[in-house]
């Protein structure tokens, strides 16, 4: 049997107001709620709202042979609660059927692996306390940041109990193996990885409403029959993408939803094929190999590395002084739980994805998904709130001392 | 493929980005094989223009007859009708009615009524029936109700007239350029007298013995050209233009590529003698030197050299638009070209001390509306609020300098913004250098090249949005010229920054050095080649 295993990702970050170096020491007012609940009730009215119900109806019209997988990000989720209570009720219930799985990661989509292993702990106990709380279940498999992989955050996650995690079929990383088989990272034990079979998963994400693609118009039945053509030793087949593929990025007229609508019963049409959630494939498959990630490896750009949030020097330094300040922050953090909270936000790692200049010039999809003009923009606005962030834990660390007591 | 190229500056001859331009322009198009043959009002022998031909309109020689008697001729003599060719008896006793009188006043008149008879029969050439017989050759300009070509036989006996010692065509051409013309219009009709002037002249044939006995005496004559934009610069401009009618006669060239206004009444002139199809490069338009008050002079030979071009050629997008919206060119005619970094800027560099430690922000640059400085100043009055430490340096000089001066003592501003005059050679190098920030606030720039040459000198920049190089630039922060509070932020940011100053020098430098000529020139020459199929 070879399953198809979906999973979408559910992401929206905090963005930051403009703060300019003259609100540093007059303004604790650091994000821009206008934008960040503009956004969010567009994004679910044009992709949440409607492909939930879609899901819901394919869940419903196969009694249980069509399944999927969701990861949301813990800002995600605060934004849901703020201004769209709906869509988050519309996830319980896909939650609520049992054919539904929901991941863990990051609570706040950070980088915090790398900037600080006790704080991606936090994040991550956080996120899974927190989806056990609104969907039911706690989650078994995990998914890091931007599907970030290596054999020591693979080691993290199996560490704090998870049983699969889920990493980009990158070729540099496979090489010749088959990104639809079950492995084992490179100095674990129990866990095991599930590759995202990029190119099937791209079909869908990049290429659907590509004119100029030679496949195109992609349909439910032609994307079948790629299926249905794979080797049979193939366990799963991972498609792993953004949910606003779905109605954002593919808009609804480019015909997205009717694809997704007749997928499901386009595949079982061939008893060799069905559906299952992640957690499913972990616990009935022993790997097939041993997989070595010493690098980092994501699923962003062509380089599928960190060079998207990590790449220049503006990133590096802006990544460095977030986990600076955390540090600085660690001493007043039990006083000020608000404090952590919006230190939290500035962790999420939009915040140096929006200060890659590699694409800048070309105008692709990280001027497409920033709200600033240009890259340094992001990191003179980034800098900025951090550095009166620092001034308040300073303010706090050293409460003047009243002239009486002297 | 061999281009007229007419431009105002060359290097090291140059008063701002203008010669610059056109030097890398030139160096450009020779990497692309075209072969180039540059006009300048005045040549100085200095300039640097090994890669191709160059030309001063002072340069160009006019020859003038004059018949000189055996015996009894004096100075002073009247050299009118003297030069009358044998056998031909006068020229005005072979033509017809008005024709005839016309040449007669032309023989016979005041400088003055000279012109005028010639003005009228250019005109009169624009009907066919006062030449009965005799068709003019179609222009490749022609509009109904505008003037022709003179008929052949017509044009012939001028030029006897001319070769007769009657006027020269540089006096012919001054007086006719002693009346701006104030439309576009009009730029056409003075063209096509400088055309006439000049055709007749050149095809002149070699005078006969006359009836009594005497000889010829060739006399060479050479325009007065000053060079730069000072004195008469509207005189100086149809000087020019006279010249380039002279070389155009008698160079052989595909295409002809006109820089800025001031260049485009000799380019109508060239277009006109030649039958070649025109290039204008606009660098800077009115518009961008005046805001919303133009000189409408300046803009009608503007309006003139766009109309007649086959391809306009613009600096950026930005000027392209204001092409568009202010002067109706058509978008298909439009071509962006850049400008880039020659090589020698590219490798600029200054090694020397540094005298003051204290951060340096320059505006470097024109003091005048279009190049912003008031908003330089005001921004600096926010700054120096947080860090009173910073020194902000204005270099150059204009209109606006003494208003600077004094608005600098308004903000507070006394201990913190230096004036330095106008910079040039190595000083201007000195002083990027020594700066920690540059910054172009201008309101409307076509370009600008100035950005980069501080960031070829390892200095960060900001530059307006409304500027061309802010279309070309990614390691450069961008701000709206009005908006000073953002100008302030930036600047503090790189100030204070250092990862964000590392990021716009390192990147700066590379982007830079890919900037080059060479590209530019190719698609220069890809422009010459569409309108030449």
């Amino acid at each position: 049997m070879t399953s198809l295993v979906f999973y979408f990702q559910v992401h929206q970050p905090f963005r930051l107001r403009r703060y300019t170096f003259f609100d540093i020491g007059a303004s604790d007012d650091y994000f821009d709620d206008a934008e960040n609940e503009r956004i969010l009730r567009r994004v679910a009215e044009k992709c949440y709202l409607p492909m939930n119900a879609v899901l819901l109806r394919l869940v419903e019209k196969h009694q249980g042979k069509f399944r999927c997988a969701f990861s949301v990000s813990g800002t995600a989720l605060d934004q849901m609660e703020a201004w769209s209570p709906e869509t988050l009720n519309s996830f319980r219930r896909l939650a609520r059927t049992g054919c539904v799985e929901f991941l863990c990661e990051t609570s706040h989509h950070s980088l915090s692996f790398l900037g600080n292993e006790d704080e991606f702990r936090q994040q991550v106990e956080a996120q899974a306390q927190r989806v056990e709380q609104l969907f039911g279940r706690r989650p078994t498999s995990f998914r890091n940041t931007e599907l970030i992989v290596s054999n020591r955050v693979a080691k993290l996650a199996e560490e704090m109990g998870f049983a699969a995690i889920m990493a980009e079929g990158a070729d540099h990383l496979i090489g010749w193996r088959s990104p639809h088989r079950v492995y084992r990272p490179e100095g674990c034990d129990t866990i095991k990885v599930l590759l995202r079979s990029y190119k099937l998963s791209d079909d869908i994400a990049f290429r659907f409403s590509n004119r100029g693609w030679s496949e195109w118009p992609l349909t439910a039945e032609k994307f079948a029959t790629w299926v249905h053509g794979l080797p049979e030793e193939d366990r799963f087949v991972g498609l792993f993408m953004d949910y606003e593929t779905f109605g954002e990025h593919q808009w609804a007229d480019t015909g997205v939803f009717q694809f997704m609508e007749h997928l499901p019963e386009a595949i079982l049409k061939n008893p060799r094929f069905r559906f299952e959630t992640p957690s499913e494939v972990a616990a009935s498959t022993d790997p097939i190999a041993r997989l070595d990630i010493p690098h980092p490896v994501s699923w962003a750009d062509a380089e599928r590395d960190l060079t998207a949030w990590l790449g220049n020097a503006m990133q590096r330094a802006a990544h460095d002084e977030v986990y600076n300040l955390g540090r600085e922050l660690a001493q007043v953090a039990a006083a000020r739980p608000d404090l952590v909270a919006a230190w939290r936000r500035l962790t999420t790692s939009d915040h140096f994805y929006y200060m890659c200049v590699k694409f800048f010039s070309d105008g692709d999809v990280h001027k497409y998904f920033s709200p600033y003009a240009s890259p340094h923009d992001a990191y003179i606005t980034t800098m900025n709130v951090v550095n009166d962030f620092r001034r308040r834990i300073a303010a706090l660390a050293q409460p003047v001392v009243p002239a009486a007591s002297r | 493929m061999k281009v007229l190229m007419l431009g105002w500056e060359f290097p090291p001859h140059i008063s701002g980005g203008l010669g610059t331009a056109c030097h890398g322009l030139t160096v450009g198009l020779a990497h692309a094989g075209v072969e180039v043959l540059f006009v300048v009002p005045r040549a100085y022998g200095d300039e640097s223009a090994a890669h191709m031909r160059l030309l001063g309109a002072n340069q160009v020689r006019f020859l003038r007859r004059v018949f000189v008697p055996a015996a009894d001729a004096g100075p002073g003599g009247d050299t009118f009708g003297g030069g009358v060719v044998a056998g031909e008896g006068s020229i005005a006793a072979t033509l017809r009615g008005e024709l005839a009188e016309d040449l007669e006043r032309l023989e016979a008149g005041s400088a003055e009524v000279r012109y005028l008879a010639l003005e009228r029969l250019m005109a009169g050439a624009a009907t066919e029936s006062s030449f009965t017989g005799v068709r003019g050759a179609s222009s490749p300009y022609d509009d109904p109700g505008q003037p022709r070509d003179l008929p052949a036989d017509v044009r012939d006996r001028l030029a006897q007239w001319f070769t007769s010692g009657g006027s020269t065509v540089l006096q012919l051409g001054e007086r006719a350029l002693q009346k701006v013309p104030t439309d576009a219009a009009g730029w056409r009709v003075l063209s096509r007298a400088i055309r006439d002037a000049v055709l007749a002249h050149s095809r002149a044939p070699a005078p006969s013995p006359g009836p009594k006995s005497g000889r010829f005496e060739v006399i060479e004559e050479r325009l007065d050209m000053a060079g730069g934009y000072g004195g008469d610069l509207y005189a100086e401009v149809a000087r020019y233009a006279l010249a380039v009618g002279e070389i155009a006669a008698n160079e052989q060239f595909d295409v002809i590529h006109a820089h800025d206004w001031i260049t485009f009444p000799a380019a109508a002139v060239a277009a006109e003698i030649s039958g070649k199809k025109v290039v204008a490069h606009v660098h800077a338009s009115e518009y961008d030197r005046s805001g919303d008050h133009p000189n409408l002079s300046v803009k009608a030979i503007e309006q003139l050299g766009l109309d007649i071009a086959s391809r306009v050629v613009c600096v950026s997008h930005y000027t392209a638009s204001i092409l568009k919206r202010r002067y109706r060119v058509d978008p298909a005619k439009l071509r962006v070209v850049h400008n880039a970094v020659t090589q020698e800027e590219q490798r600029a560099q200054w090694h020397g001390e540094r005298n003051i430690t204290d951060p340096i922000v320059l505006f470097l640059g024109r003091v005048t509306f279009q190049k912003g400085p008031d908003y330089f100043l005001e921004a600096a009055a926010r700054v120096i609020k947080l860090r009173p430490d910073v020194l902000f340096v204005v270099s150059g000089s204009g209109d606006m300098l003494p208003a600077m001066v004094e608005r600098s003592a308004r903000l507070g501003l006394v201990r913190n913004v230096v004036f330095t005059g106008f910079l040039r050679g190595k000083s201007v190098e000195r002083m990027y250098s020594m700066a920690d920030l540059y910054v172009m606030p201008s309101v409307s720039e076509p370009f600008g090249i100035t950005p980069l040459e501080a960031m070829a000198l390892d200095v960060p920049v900001i530059v307006s949005r409304q500027s061309g190089v802010s279309e070309i630039l990614t390691h450069a922060l961008k701000v709206d010229f009005w908006d000073v509070e953002e100008l302030a932020n930036k600047i503090l940011a790189v100030l204070e920054y250092p990862a964000l100053r590392a990021s716009l020098v390192e990147s700066g430098r590379d982007e830079v050095r890919r900037m080059r000529w060479e590209l530019r020139g190719e698609l220069v020459r890809d422009v010459y080649q569409e309108i030449l199929k």
